[in-house]
């Protein structure tokens, strides 16, 4: 199953090979992983999805916190989140395409943020699903490059998430 | 006034209460080495090779409970210690091993002598550090230290290149530690302690089951009360062996692979577990399945990622064990009765383990002329005292001492459990040496392994460090011919050690005595004569080649289906 797990991280040197070595050496999976500094710069939030039975799941949440940076990690499994991935699309736009790809791409209110005479550019925002479905659309059209940020996650409510907790 | 990076490492060492280090000099480290000369306080021991140097200093560390400390230089020096810190890592010792580093400028250029030592040992250390900035210097040293010690402990690494330890600044000792991201339990949840004590209280047929971690937070003495309280059997793995007195009635021995009969059965048919820092390493548990079958486990450690990793639990509780023990004995002493009922109710249970006992204890059969090994360690248990200190190697003869010296105090065994790395033994004795003078050290080595890390009898000879090397000494690497010989058809491929080594010899080579004993007759002469000889001392037991290490569970198999003869 997967889960989508976030970190805070002490913002030092070496700190992303610590996380990503540790699911290499243990084995553990990594579908998308995602960082970039909090509020206060000492700190960095990552985003890890990953998947395993819930024995592993409970390893890596562990297995991560007994890492001497981490100084958070939540799995948003099971609780209530949103969740947004980043895509840019690169995809062909013949005479006979340009129309259609502006219509999917306004269907799912998506911009378009590079234009030449035989390409668009679209910028694509929403849950990872919608990501994936919009890809799906404009792959007859020919995709000539995408690039995608990986989910990020934010717990819904009223609550923050502090890291002096 | 302001200090220089290295005058600032060996303040902090000394203000860390560090009185002994291990390391080997080089380019990267040599303004240590300069500045050591006048830091009286530190004694350096020179070992011959890095890998020994960090053995050395972790046998110190399982000695003493300290934090043992080793020093490098940059690239090969660094490498080399890379086995010695990845042995500690696997069995939790508390070192700090300082490696030289190229000049931060150079580094990521493939400098002379330059190794990414941060990413070589990332996997291998509880943390690492490459100080970029000598302002950081004195408190990564701090943190290195509490690191090191604190929670479930593990070898540090502070790679410190050669510029920092050249510029200067002013030296203020951090008196706290600021890690938000580390904060170790070390009380355990008193509510799962009240339910680990209701789960003692009901049981039929308990077993306790011990791992490296009662030694490590010196529990020894609690441990003896819940076992005496409770009149519980317990075992423990090779890391656990001398924190529990092997000669008590409730001692099981050690349970696994070479476990005893008695302690496998007891495992297998217990209605309870009660493991205490033990982590159930596949040596340990054999075929998961059929571990410990009818039991409920109670599993109870400082590190919660051992929890759960490899069997089911039922009562986690994560906390130091000495904490969490005393907590259970508090809870049971409140339930007098509760606990009578338990020992006399558990009291067919004991009977049942004693059958065990008499019919399969330790045993061998001794051959007319030939020297058992077994015979060996047992007569070097009656010739030393309850104080002295056992290191091994890797092989068959570290599982006939596991076996067979009789361990009465905490912190007396000291061998590679985790890494099993053959050439522990010698530079870990010679750190038990140095941190104590006065107690007698033994290695227990094969011939193999005692090739492995040999050249540190000249730091023996040195620092007139007496240690005594027993050398059982069969011709083979011992334990993969004992594989070959019972899973691979007896093809002996690369086993034998056909080179007949005159082992006397060489401890006389490097200024130290040798004696060697050939015929059963021999054995007890040899060993007085070796252990009353002033001064590094080799005792070389030609051994019977091809004896076993048994009972033995065949790899894959469930630990009650041991070979108990071959
Ligand atoms: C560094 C290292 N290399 C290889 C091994 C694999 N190994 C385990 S036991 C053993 C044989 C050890 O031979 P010896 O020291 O003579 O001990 P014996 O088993 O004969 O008592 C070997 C090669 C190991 N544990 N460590
Ligand atoms: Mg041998």
């Amino acid at each position: 199953m997967k889960h989508t797990i976030s970190i805070l991280v002490e913002n030092e040197f070496g700190v992303l090979s610590r996380i990503s070595g540790l699911f290499s050496g243990r084995g553990f999976n990594i579908e998308s992983l995602s960082v970039a500094p909090t509020l206060d710069a000492s700190i960095s939030r990552m985003t890890i999805v990953t998947s395993g039975d819930e024995q592993i799941l409970e390893q890596i949440t562990k297995q991560l916190n007994k890492l001497i940076d981490t100084i958070k990690v939540i799995d948003f499994t099971g609780q209530d989140y949103v969740e947004r991935d980043l895509a840019m699309v690169k995809v062909n736009a013949e005479d006979s395409t340009r129309a259609e790809v502006l219509r999917i791409a306004d269907i799912f209110r998506s911009k378009v943020i590079d234009v030449t005479p035989r390409s668009y550019t679209l910028e694509v925002t929403g849950a990872p699903a919608k990501v994936d479905a919009i890809i799906e659309l404009l792959r007859p059209m020919g995709i000539k490059e995408v690039v995608r940020t990986g989910p990020v996650v934010l717990g819904r409510g009223a609550k923050g998430w502090r890291s002096n907790e | 006034m302001k200090k220089t990076g290295s005058q600032i490492l060996l303040e902090s060492l000394q203000l860390e209460g560090v009185d002994t280090i291990f390391g080997y000099p080089g380019g990267t480290v040599i303004n240590i080495y300069d500045d050591l000369v006048d830091y009286q306080g530190i004694k350096h021991i020179l070992t011959r090779h890095e890998q020994a140097a960090v053995h050395a200093a972790d046998g110190y560390a399982r000695a003493t409970g300290k934090v043992g400390v080793a020093i490098a230089t940059s690239g090969p020096g660094a490498t080399n210690t890379v086995t010695g810190i990845a042995t500690a890592y696997m069995d939790s010792i508390p070192m700090v091993i300082i490696t030289g580093q190229v000049p931060t400028p150079l580094i990521g250029n493939d400098a002379f002598q330059e190794a990414d030592m941060v990413g070589i040992t990332r996997p291998v250390t509880k943390h690492n550090y490459l100080v970029k900035d000598i302002k950081d210097l004195a408190r990564i040293i701090k943190q290195a230290f509490y690191i090191a010690r604190t929670g479930r402990p593990g070898p540090v690494l502070i790679d410190l290149p050669k510029d920092v330890q050249i510029a200067t600044t002013k030296f203020e000792y951090p008196d706290k530690v600021e890690l938000r991201g580390y904060k170790p339990t070390y009380s355990g949840n008193i509510r799962q302690i009240e339910k680990a004590a209701k789960m003692v209280l009901a049981a039929k047929k308990p077993v306790i089951y011990v791992g490296g971690g009662a030694t490590l937070s010196d529990c020894s003495e609690d441990l003896k009360k819940l076992a005496e309280v409770t009149q519980s059997p317990l075992t423990t793995t090779l890391m656990g062996m001398s924190s529990f007195p092997s000669r008590h009635p409730l001692s099981l021995g050690m349970l696994g692979m070479h476990g005893t009969y008695y302690a496998n059965m007891a495992v297998t048919n217990c209605d309870l577990l009660v493991a205490i820092g033990a982590r159930f390493d596949d040596r340990v548990t054999g075929k998961i399945a059929t571990f410990a079958p009818h039991a409920k486990i109670i599993h109870v450690d400082i590190d919660p990622t051992s929890i759960k990793k490899n069997v089911r639990v039922d009562l986690p509780i994560v906390g130091d064990l000495r904490d969490v023990l005393q907590n259970m004995l508090k809870k049971l002493a409140e339930q007098g009765d509760a606990v009578e009922s338990l020992v006399e109710r558990t009291a067919p249970w004991r009977a049942e383990i004693d059958e065990w006992k008499k019919k399969h204890p330790l045993t061998y059969k001794k051959e007319k002329g030939v020297i058992k090994p077994q015979y060996v360690i047992e007569k070097i248990r009656e010739l030393t005292n309850e104080d002295a200190i056992i290191t091994t190697e890797v092989g068959q003869h570290q599982m006939w001492t596991a076996q067979f010296f009789e361990f009465a105090k905490p912190r007396t065994f000291l061998s590679s459990g985790g890494l099993g790395t053959m050439g522990y033994g010698l530079p870990a004795a010679l750190g038990a040496q140095a941190a104590f003078p006065e107690r007698q050290v033994i290695d227990i080595s094969g011939d193999g392994s005692f090739q492995m890390n040999s050249q540190e009898l000249a730091t023996l000879v040195q620092y007139k460090l007496p240690v005594k090397i027993v050398i059982l000494n069969n011709g083979y690497l011992g334990m993969v011919r004992q594989w070959q010989q019972l899973f691979f058809d007896r093809r002996y491929s690369q086993t034998p050690l056909e080179l007949p080594i005159d082992f006397t010899k060489l401890a006389e080579a490097y200024g130290g005595t040798g004696f060697r004993a050939e015929k059963p007759e021999e054995v007890e002469a040899v060993i007085k004569k070796g252990l009353e000889t002033a001064g590094p001392v080799i005792m070389e037991f030609r051994i019977a080649r091809e004896e076993n290490v048994l009972p033995m569970v065949p790899a894959g198999a469930g630990i009650n289906e041991m070979v108990l003869a071959s």
